[in-house]
């Protein structure tokens, strides 16, 4: 929404204060945009170079060679066929959950509770196929599935959207309380009534079977998940950036009480957000159950929800820029398993490196703002 | 491959390229496939857990000094699509040619698919799961009587005690649990008629908070020996350990946790059933679809007696080892739940009697609820 809609005209003032970064300045030529829009591209790039000298350093301390461990990241996340694809694999559920934490994000909320609203989304998804595989057919059946998933993920976070509005609770606290109680729920059911009894070990939902089960994407290896993932990021991003829903948002994330002076309807905006952002974590749930597991159990807390934390904030909560974040954590993922088996280091080597290029990308965002080459005229270009 | 060629045909090549090169390296010469073996493992949680996954590290590092084997490990790794993405990146960029997945939830739907798609593999999977009208031949089960290490725990801890209220701290009210925990309490009764087993279900596999507070509150009810059945048995070892008690151990061997009290511990020896596939690959042989076993096949153990274990019990605990190795019966029937008093063990059963394996009540003699 770089130019204002004419709607929010009177707006304009507030937007410009609370401009995104990736919004281009107004009024600018197309190579002053670029320069301008260079330094998120730029920033970020040295960052990661720096987390991964850092990272090179602490290699070298072990007694451990950075250049083998470059070329097992290579070999093992994106240097093969398999590899790439094991990778896409495992970013599609990250997307989904980045999702959830980027939308609050940008209304100014710190959600974090995606992986409550995944487990919930996935066992709901599981619980509502189990009476109908057998009489419905698959093409019935799975818009079922994928509406439970989003409606019950979307209620869950929507919860903690609610109470932020109409009581004022920290919303981050509560959405990380509500995880817990999701698990809890799903725990219940899955080890109570709704248990298949022929597993007498591991507590799960009847499976769904094959027939109810979501496919690959054709000639890949990867489930649909990632593409579904891909086009809501898109999606997302547009109604963020190009909508006059995602402009009131943003208004609202900037600047709450201006939001409210001009008469935004701030409850139902917060309420959307929330409401979206579970959505889009119930629905990464379903893909683990209909794509993956075939049941709801425990697994579906597979952390998940918690690096899609992650992933959002590197991502600067940017829903275009959380699809190639998410994949570059894949592929760490991926390849972490092959640095475990070759370089015999423990699998905590991969969350070192995390860890380190979270705090260096973090420690960048001091950086924005300071370098003149980036800002050819200052005053002018930027409100 | 370059990541240009990015297509499902290029890929299809390459992965019938390389189960062709396999194929052919088995039928041209067996002992050149013996001599490069490579033994993918996979563990749910950390090696160096003390308990579920140490035991199979235990095994592994046993298995990597048989000549001609390669053992590649990876940790930590979920029950999702994370394990099957490991074995498929085990086989393809490691060239495994068996796999071991050691965690429950690892078999259905991923080592089952995997087995489909890798026809040339070998996979086998610690838990009594494999289904022979089902399941792919290249698949297969491996599993550990660990209740017998229960049994000997048991007899050793009736002799131990001096309350005569035994503390089990355990996980899920699933069979095999269900399973230790009764062995433990026939084990006890049948050294000290008096002993009674109290149980505290955490709820989860991994609690540490819970399980301490869980083997405090048994040690506060009197207790004076305490075991468990969780994944990792270390918070509670050392909890009892620090309140004063005795223990006995689980999974793997927990004697250096508790230097004054430990009397002795259910531990599986992986090991023998590891071994034994190497052994078969190396030979040629067509590996065994189900393996299981308990003292009587070496596939469990006990450890070895700690200070906490009077000489009676270590004497008592010693013969019972004798019998279990003889095969000698531990649920002597008929036996009654503790709820209702209902008959549910009809007759005497042999302790690896798939009956046994449906458990789901504990025994009179046993204070607790599994609902």
């Amino acid at each position: 929404m770089s130019t204002g809609s004419p709607a929010a005209g009177d707006l304009s003032d507030v937007a410009a204060a609370v401009k995104p970064p990736t919004a281009p300045a107004a009024g600018s030529d197309f190579a002053l945009r670029l320069r301008a829009n260079s330094e998120y591209v730029a920033i970020p790039a040295f960052a990661l170079l720096m987390a991964a000298l850092l990272f090179a350093v602490f290699l070298l301390a072990i007694g451990k060679s950075p250049i083998d461990f470059v070329d097992y990241v290579w070999r093992g996340g994106f240097g093969t066929a398999f590899s790439f694809q094991n990778t896409l694999q495992r970013s599609s559920p990250l997307i989904l959950t980045a999702l959830a934490v980027a939308i609050p994000a940008r209304i100014g909320l710190i959600m974090i509770g995606a992986e409550g609203a995944l487990v919930l989304g996935g066992f709901a998804a599981a619980a509502i196929a189990v009476p109908m595989v057998g009489f419905a057919p698959p093409i019935v059946t799975m818009p079922v599935m994928v509406l439970t998933a989003v409606v019950v993920g979307g209620v869950w976070v929507g919860i903690a959207g609610y109470l932020r509005y109409a009581r004022g609770v920290n919303e981050t606290i509560s959405s990380l309380l509500l995880t817990y109680i999701g698990i809890a729920i799903m725990n219940f059911f899955v080890e109570g009534m709704m248990r298949d009894a022929s597993n007498p070990n591991k507590p799960s939902t009847k499976p769904i079977g094959d027939a109810y089960m979501v496919g690959k994407i054709p000639g890949t290896d990867v489930h649909w998940g990632f593409a579904v993932g891909v086009l809501l990021s898109i999606a997302l991003y547009f109604l963020m950036t190009r909508t006059t829903f995602g402009f009131a948002a943003r208004v609202t994330g900037g600047n709450f009480r201006a939001a409210l002076a001009q008469g935004l309807p701030v409850g139902k905006l917060i309420v959307s957000c929330a409401m979206i952002a579970g959505g889009c974590a119930g629905l990464a749930g379903f893909f683990e159950v209909a794509a993956i597991q075939g049941r709801a159990n425990a697994s579906l807390a597979a952390g998940y929800g918690f690096t899609g934390i992650l992933v959002s904030f590197l991502a600067r909560h940017n829903p275009l820029v959380v699809v190639p974040i998410a994949i570059l954590f894949g592929g760490l993922v991926a390849s972490g398993g092959l640095i475990q088996r070759r370089m015999e280091l423990p699998d905590a080597t991969v969350l070192v490196l995390q860890g380190l290029i979270f705090v260096v990308l973090l420690t960048s965002e001091t950086l924005y703002g300071r370098f003149a080459i980036f800002n050819p005229k200052k005053g002018t270009d930027r409100t | 491959m370059s990541s240009a060629e990015f297509s499902r045909r290029a890929f299809l090549q390459t992965t019938a390229a390389g189960t062709a090169g396999l194929a052919l390296s088995m039928a041209g010469a067996t002992r050149a496939f013996a001599a490069d073996l490579t033994v993918g493992i996979v563990y749910v949680g950390a090696r160096d857990d003390f308990g579920w996954n140490q035991a199979h590290a235990v095994a592994a590092a046993a298995l990597k000094l048989v000549p001609g084997v390669k053992v590649v490990e990876e940790e930590n790794v979920p029950e999702t699509d994370a394990c099957a993405k490991t074995m498929e990146s085990m086989i393809n960029l490691d060239g495994a040619g068996l796999i071991l997945a050691t965690s429950f939830g690892y078999y259905t739907p991923f080592v089952v698919d995997m087995a489909k798609k890798y026809p040339k593999v070998e996979f086998r999977h610690a838990a009594p799961l494999w289904n022979k009208d089902k399941d792919p031949i290249n698949a297969g089960s491996y599993f550990g009587y660990l209740n017998q290490g229960h049994y000997v725990d048991g007899v050793a801890a009736g002799l131990s005690t001096t309350s005569n209220k035994l503390g089990f701290v355990a996980a899920k009210p699933i069979a095999s649990v269900l399973s230790n925990i009764n062995s433990f309490m026939l084990g006890a009764r049948k050294v000290n008629p008096k002993a009674s087993v109290q149980v505290i279900f955490t709820g989860d596999w991994s609690m540490p908070v819970r399980e301490a507070e869980a083997a405090s509150a048994l040690v506060d009810a009197g207790c004076d020996v305490i075991t468990c059945h969780v994944d990792s048995p270390k918070v509670v070892i050392e909890t009892a350990e620090k309140r004063g008690v005795k223990t006995c151990g689980h999974n793997a061997s927990q004697a250096p946790l508790a230097p004054k009290g430990f009397i002795t511990g259910a531990e599986y020896k992986w090991e023998t059933i590891y071994k034994g596939y190497a052994a078969d690959l190396a030979a040629g042989k067509k590996l065994p679809n189900f393996t299981a076993g308990g003292i009587e096949s070496d596939m469990v153990q006990n450890t070895p007696f700690g200070a906490g274990a009077t000489p009676a019990a270590i004497t008592a605990a010693t013969a019972a080892i004798a019998d279990l190795k003889a095969k000698k019966p531990i649920y002597v029937g008929p036996l009654k739940d503790n709820k209702t008093g209902k008959v549910v063990i009809d007759k005497t059963y042999d302790n690896l009697d798939p009956f046994l394996d449906q458990m789901n009540y504990l025994l009179e003699g046993v204070v607790g609820s599994i609902t």
